[in-house]
């Protein structure tokens, strides 16, 4: 039997969950004042724009094509390599009173006059209304997944336990969205998708964890609230090693073999599933603890039948 | 304890043959095809097109590895690209304007597989390639149209109720009409009320003038904007037929948007040109001294039309001389609905005009009983004569009745064509996503490989970390990605590219079921218990942590698909279905493996994982 992460004693997680705690809240301040002062490279899925994909037989001139675009009218554009030299990423701004969506043919033309091997592989507008609405229906769903997810959980464990885990959730989520904010990472709506998933992930992690505490506070006759969460951390701590292992293991093979259009989904999880791993184990239990959790919280529950304890 | 009852086994093995068998569709790939398919909406789609188009292929010498019909079309497969180029060309040729012939790839799959509704994943257009537009219908201009139809209505009513008035107007989507005294105006709104009902009439002061505001009530705008939507699908889907696009989509989307997705589109810009473009309808004379005139008729077929007419076609291939100058446009037509005559009780068209267009209808047939007047269509350049009935008699009131139309079918096709020759309401292109084929085939294979690549290093983790229950594992987790591509094949949902990336985190989420239980079924035997007792208990124990953590990622991914738009939905409908499918397989499936391994094993002292 290969047994990577079998501690001898319960590791005192607890111990150190004051200064745990206060590296999360230091990382979560910086994500919101990065946020607030940086802000989020939003892509065209939500501020509207032009996205055009091009690709050379032979490796691009970035500057020459800035050039001849500028030249040709469009000094706002955006040029820039991506995977390799031969390919080119062209985005163009939404401009007042130009709704038309046949900028991109135009802008095609251009490209055509000055260099007629160019091959146009993608092409993405989005007004600027739509773009609205796709941010206000994300957001929407951010706060609906939230409150469905503490729902569930209020009703299955109990009040203190949705806290800690929406807690250890939305700590994850401003820290993926202020690595995003801090290194100008495009949030485009697959970006969205994966900061939901990531919610999804890491409240999935931290039940694993409650659902060990609970269990261990339905079985023990000790008070020492610590201990038992520390032994119900070491006992899953196995589990959720490689669990978040073998999905990082799935998303890096995305993010490095999936692609452009994969690249900022995998990118985020990547960061997700890291700071969700830690946050299911350093984060939520402390601040079920703090909120006062105590053995006869359960007990009362476990002595109703259906649950069917085993003592 | 680890023994299933054989009914459960059986479960499993349904599952798994049935999964089996929906899966297999998509392994075949695809036939080089042409679809043949009217160009006209309404026109039938029978044997008798089956025929026409067996006959074409034989006279040509094309061989044909299956021709098909349904419901939109006639699908023709053919063994190679060539021929199913050249295919396309005899057909166009044989089959004339009428018919839409269009390059499409077919499922390979045996026929019976598709017989019993096994069929392979459609792929979505970032994965074949295509255009996708989001347009959205003016709704304000749709209201401004009809305010001023009933501008010119009221007009006309007032006249004829002898009202007088001092102006009428529009301002937006209401209607202002000016009177000298209050007199007038309340007999004004008492003739309104009565002929308008769906009209929110106001008296509204403004200084010495006396005004009236009429505005649709609530219901009649939504009543309005619903047809201007359906009208302009309708108009939609005639155009996108000529496009020559073999499975093209055309949704509504909310109240005012339309989705139009072309698979294999690539050249955008004709494609935009042909939904944005306008048609017109006309109602002209038929010049009926010229057409006694043979020789005339025969002259403007050489291209020497009379002077003063032009020469058209019926539908049928009848040559008409058409007076150039134009009675009236489909501008004054408010509605046309199939119906039938009262006395004779044939097929016939009511059509609808305006105030304007019903006091010009009039005058006209009044003038000209017993004559043919043509009513025509101009698209794309070319115009054609719907129809040509004689006038029996003057026509007032702006509710004309066309016959001569051979069956309710017809009736119905001339309707839908009088409405939808134009377009409701003015639409503008809010997104447009254009992925090319090379991509389109580049994100395929990306995303699968991506998929396999991390399925294989996870596998080979789990088995030697685990051993045989590792193993075990690894055959559970197959059976999921089994599942799965067959749920998602049998319900014909769209794989896109995050689909697939919804794939591929499901299955990394999904090991995590077999982790618990494995996890859990060593820490029994470290505290002791008999292997069989440990293995009960693990999966036993693990059950409820499963169940929690799965339905709070369930409820990310139905909060996803229920607010996620595009490619979003996509990656929640594979991440909804996974975690199903994973619920089943991880403890079932794995379950029944380990039952078979070790469940009759008396006296079992070591288990493999």
């Amino acid at each position: 039997m290969i047994e990577l992460f079998h501690p001898k004693r319960d590791i005192p997680f607890m111990r150190f969950a004051r200064s745990t705690i206060y590296v999360s809240i230091f990382f979560i301040v910086a994500s919101i004042v990065l946020l607030a002062t940086k802000g989020l490279n939003l892509g065209v899925d939500f501020t509207g724009g032009t996205v055009m994909e091009v690709s050379y037989p032979h490796p691009a001139d970035v500057a020459g094509i800035r050039a001849t675009l500028g030249k040709a009218g469009y000094p706002e554009v955006s040029v820039q390599n991506f995977g390799t030299s031969r390919d080119v990423l062209v985005r163009l701004p939404v401009k007042a009173g130009v709704t038309s969506a046949q900028l991109s043919e135009k802008v095609l033309l251009v490209l055509k006059q000055a260099d007629a091997s160019v091959l146009l592989k993608r092409v993405e507008f989005v007004g600027p209304q739509v773009g609205n609405e796709l941010f206000a229906d994300g957001a929407l769903a951010l706060l609906v997944v939230s409150i469905g997810i503490a729902l569930y959980l209020a009703l299955r464990f109990e009040w203190r336990f949705a806290v800690g885990a929406i807690f250890a959730t939305a700590h994850d989520i401003f820290i993926v969205l202020g690595a995003f904010s801090l290194f100008q990472w495009e949030f485009s709506l697959t970006v969205l998708a994966a900061v939901l998933a990531i919610m999804g992930y890491s409240v999935n992690d931290t039940v694993v964890v409650f659902d060990r505490i609970r269990e261990n506070f339905k079985k023990t006759r000790s008070d020492n609230v610590a201990a038992i969460m520390d032994n119900a951390k070491t006992a899953t701590l196995s589990r959720t090693i490689i669990t978040s292992g073998t999905t990082q293991l799935m998303v890096l093979s995305m993010l490095f073999l999936g692609g452009e259009v994969l690249y900022g989904f995998a990118l985020a999880l990547t960061i997700g599933i890291v700071v969700g791993t830690y946050s299911s184990v350093l984060v939520a239990s402390p601040i079920v603890m703090w909120l006062g959790v105590s053995r006869e919280d359960f007990i009362k529950k476990a002595v109703k039948p259906e649950s069917g304890a085993m003592v | 304890m680890n023994r299933y009852p054989f009914w459960k086994y059986l479960v499993i093995g349904a599952a798994l043959l049935i999964s089996f068998l929906y899966t297999l569709p998509n392994f075949f790939g695809e036939v080089p095809a042409v679809q043949v398919m009217p160009v006209r909406t309404t026109e039938k789609v029978d044997t008798a097109l089956l025929q026409r188009v067996e006959a074409a292929l034989k006279a040509a010498g094309i061989a044909s590895t299956g021709v098909a019909l349904d419901a939109r079309g006639v699908k023709a497969r053919f063994a190679s690209t060539d021929t199913q180029i050249k295919a396309k060309d005899t057909l166009q040729q044989a089959l004339g304007p009428g018919y839409t012939v269009a390059l499409n790839l077919l499922p390979a799959s045996p026929a019976w597989l598709s017989s019993i509704g096994a069929l392979p994943m459609n792929l979505g257009l970032d994965l074949r390639g295509g255009v996708h537009f989001l347009l959205q219908v003016d709704m304000p201009k749709a209201l401004e149209k009809a305010a001023e139809r009933y501008q010119g209505d009221i007009r006309t009513l007032l006249r004829e109720n002898k009202v007088r008035y001092t102006g009428i107007g529009r301002e937006g989507d209401r209607v202002a009409i000016k009177f000298r005294d209050g007199v007038q105006r309340d007999a004004a709104r008492k003739a309104i009320e009565t002929a308008y009902q769906e009209l929110q009439l106001e008296d509204s002061p403004s200084g010495e003038e006396f005004v009236l505001t009429g505005s649709l009530k609530k219901q009649a705008q939504v009543k309005t904007q619903e047809y201007a939507l359906q009208q302009n699908l309708t108009t939609l889907r005639n155009r996108v037929n000529e496009l020559g696009v073999a499975e093209p989509v055309i949704q509504q989307q909310g109240i005012d948007r339309v989705v139009v997705q072309l698979p294999g589109v690539q050249d955008t810009a004709k494609a935009k040109e042909i939904l944005g473009r306008t048609a017109t309808l006309e109602i002209r004379m038929v010049d009926e001294e010229r057409m006694q005139d043979a020789t005339a008729v025969q002259a403007a077929a050489a291209g020497q039309a009379p002077f003063g007419t032009e020469l058209f076609y019926e539908r049928d291939g009848r040559p008409v001389l058409v007076k150039k100058n134009v009675v009236l446009t489909g501008d004054y037509i408010t509605d046309a609905q199939p119906g039938f005559d009262n006395q004779t009780n044939q097929a016939a068209v009511h059509v609808n005009l305006d105030g304007r267009g019903a006091r010009i209808f009039k005058n006209v047939t009044r003038e000209n009983v017993g004559k043919r007047m043509a009513i025509l269509l101009i698209e794309k350049g070319k115009t054609e004569v719907v129809t040509a009935p004689v006038i029996r008699e003057e026509i007032g009131g702006g509710r004309v009745q066309i016959t001569g139309m051979d069956s309710p079918q017809e009736a119905s096709d001339v309707a839908l064509l009088l409405r939808a020759g134009a377009l409701a309401a003015p639409m503008e292109i809010v997104e447009e996503r254009t992925v090319g084929p090379s991509l389109g085939a580049d994100n395929i294979q990306r995303g699968v490989n991506s998929t396999l690549i991390g399925f294989a290093i996870v596998a080979v983790f789990m088995a030697v970390y685990y051993q045989l229950f590792g193993i075990i594992s690894v055959l559970a987790l197959a059976t999921n990605l089994f599942l799965l591509v067959a749920l998602l094949s049998m319900m014909q949902a769209t794989l896109t590219l995050p689909g697939i990336a919804g794939i591929a985190l499901t299955l990394g989420m999904a090991i995590d079921a077999n982790v618990i239980i494995a996890e859990r079924i060593r820490e029994e035997l470290r505290l002791g218990n008999s292997p069989q007792a440990a293995m009960a208990a693990g999966y036993e124990r693990a059950w409820d942590t499963i169940l929690d953590s799965n339905v709070t990622t369930l409820i990310a991914g139905v909060a996803l698909f229920w607010l996620g738009s595009g490619p979003v939905r996509g990656f929640a409908v594979t991440l909804c279905l996974g975690i199903l499918t994973s619920m089943f397989s991880a403890v079932m499936v794995s379950r029944a493996m380990v039952n078979l391994s070790y469940g009759r094993v008396k006296r079992l002292t070591k288990v493999s994982i």
